[in-house]
């Protein structure tokens, strides 16, 4: 058995003629923390629906589990996903449903456990994101942070060997966003389970995150330990985790010249 | 001239390959509802439920609307029947125009109105909240969990509730010709039990109402699914569905109400 619970080698995905990732490599060992970064429209999202085989590559392979995602049916495919459990950016909890019911959702889907058992499991779910007592609301009335921390207690409903997470920070406030980081690590640990974090909060992810992957321009830039990374010289990591405004980033989308647009009568 | 005209010949050609191209999709649409219907009829309390949503909840308008639609049916007929003598005959027409065009056809306007409109805005903001997504990644079907139970839901509840407006439309139609013209009641009941068929009538109504079923709830769920997720493309889908299932149930009839006809 490999060592490597995700491998996803040469990758290329686009749409159309635009090519969003050009051959990318990485791994994802078992049991560790590891965090894909890059700036927004990077494609790291769009990194997770591949692994979970919601897209198709346009060339090379993901593997999960040592089987190629995309080259399973549909059976071969739930089976698949069921070791994965994912977070999205904002929780996407099924609204018409309690909070309760959010998370004995993929127990009920996937197994013939009795009640009482289902009930224990959702209250030690809810137990371990600090929610049990908010069991009864529905999804609509939780805030943004309480919504992300049902969501979690469903992504880990079935203990997964995979958990995604979409952007777990984003539009959080600091106490959450604490809270969020404890858990994703403590999950993670107490599941023995292997965790990819999508994000761009540079602080938040390198306390806790075991290896990092940087993604620009549609290949892996950097990679390394979150130490690594901090001392890193190449331009573009610099860039990023100090947050500076210019660099090989460009503050400007491409653009004409400034004077001759101005100067430039007519329509826009 | 020439490169104008190939231009505009070109956006036509492109909007009719969209156009196929969207009734294709639709129908693919369908044909995994069908295959997933096993499925989610395992289920059934979700077809249940929803059967409350889409049926029950549209009880108000359609029975409101029938009785108001039988009630003018009565005048318009009383007005044009009495100049020939045979104002018992009001009966039959209100019956008959009810039972065969006006019930089914106007309770699935009121229906993708009113429940069409609400599918497919559900559903297209599960799909922009990412819930028919963070299904497909638990390893459940969005197509078994969330359309086919709707799509069953509508299909069930069109003819019962073409039924309905049939019946209160007639109570309307007996309201204003008996109480109100002073027609005679007897009459009233007695030419209808007599002229209205249950094979002719009856029961071409009910197959009326339960293809207008199929049409409108596959539009109103395939508008919704297909939605762009965003406030912009949940709204037109909802228009849409609207629009395409009018148009669907119109023309539909049409083409029912001369087979019907001619048999």
């Amino acid at each position: 058995m490999s060592d490597n619970i995700v491998e996803i080698d040469n990758l290329s995905f686009g749409y159309k003629n635009r090519l969003l990732h050009k051959g990318i490599n990485m791994v994802f060992p078992r049991g560790k923390v590891v965090a894909i970064m890059g700036g927004s429209g990077s494609g790291k999202t769009t990194l997770l629906r591949l692994i979970g085989g919601q897209l198709k590559p346009v060339s090379g392979k993901v593997r999960v589990a040592g089987q190629v995602v995309h080259e399973q049916d549909r059976a071969g495919l739930h089976a698949l996903r069921r070791k994965m459990g994912m977070l999205f950016q904002q929780g996407a909890l099924f609204t018409d449903l309690s909070v309760y019911e959010n998370v004995a959702f993929p127990m009920r889907e996937h197994t013939d456990l009795p009640e009482s058992m289902i009930r224990d499991l959702v209250m030690m779910k809810l137990n371990a994101v600090g929610l049990r007592g908010a069991r009864n609301l529905k999804a609509t009335e939780l805030s943004g942070g309480m919504a992300r921390r049902v969501a979690l207690a469903r992504a880990v409903a079935l203990d997964p060997a995979i958990i995604m997470y979409d952007e777990p920070f984003a539009g959080l406030d600091p106490i959450s966003m604490a809270v969020i980081c404890n858990l994703i690590r403590n999950l993670n640990d107490a599941l023995g389970a292997t965790s990819i974090i999508v994000t761009h909060d540079v602080e938040e992810v390198f306390a806790f995150a075991d290896y990092v992957y940087f993604v620009a321009n549609g290949v892996v830039a950097a990679e390394g330990t979150p130490d690594d990374l901090r001392k890193s010289e190449l331009p573009f990591v610099h860039q990023f985790v100090h947050g500076e405004v210019d660099g090989p980033v460009p503050f400007h989308y491409a653009a004409p010249d400034y004077r001759q647009d101005i100067l430039r009568s007519g329509n826009v | 001239m020439f490169s104008a005209l190939a231009g505009m010949l070109g956006g036509i050609g492109h909007r009719i390959i969209d156009r196929l191209w969207r009734f294709g999709s639709g129908l693919r649409f369908f044909a995994y509802i069908l295959i997933y219907s096993g499925e989610s009829f395992r289920r059934l309390h979700l077809t249940i439920r929803e059967i409350y949503f889409t049926g029950v909840l549209s009880l108000i308008i359609i029975l409101v609307s029938a009785f108001f639609v039988g009630m003018v049916l009565a005048l318009q007929g009383y007005n044009t029947l009495q100049r020939y003598g045979s104002s018992e005959a009001i009966g039959v027409l209100v019956a008959l125009s009810l039972v065969r065009e006006l019930g089914p056809v106007v309770t699935a306007l009121l229906f993708a109105g009113r429940a069409g409109t609400a599918i497919t805005a559900e559903i297209g903001l599960m799909k922009a909240t990412e819930q028919l997504s963070a299904m497909e990644m638990m390893a459940v079907s969005p197509i078994a969990r969330v359309v086919a139970p709707r799509f069953w839901a509508g299909v069930l509840s069109m003819p019962l509730l073409a039924a309905l407006f049939s019946m209160v439309g007639v109570l309307g139609g007996y309201m204003v010709a008996v109480p109100l013209i002073g027609v005679d009641s007897g009459a009233f009941w007695s030419q209808m039990q007599a002229s209205v068929d249950f094979r002719e009538d009856i029961l071409n109504g009910v197959i009326k109402s339960v293809v207008f079923g199929v049409a409108c709830t596959l539009i109103a769920l395939f508008e919704g699914f297909d939605a762009p997720p965003t406030a912009e493309g949940v709204s037109r889908a909802t228009t849409r569905t609207v629009v395409n299932s009018s148009l669907a149930v119109l023309g539909l009839d049409f083409v029912m109400t001369s087979f019907m006809i001619v048999a």
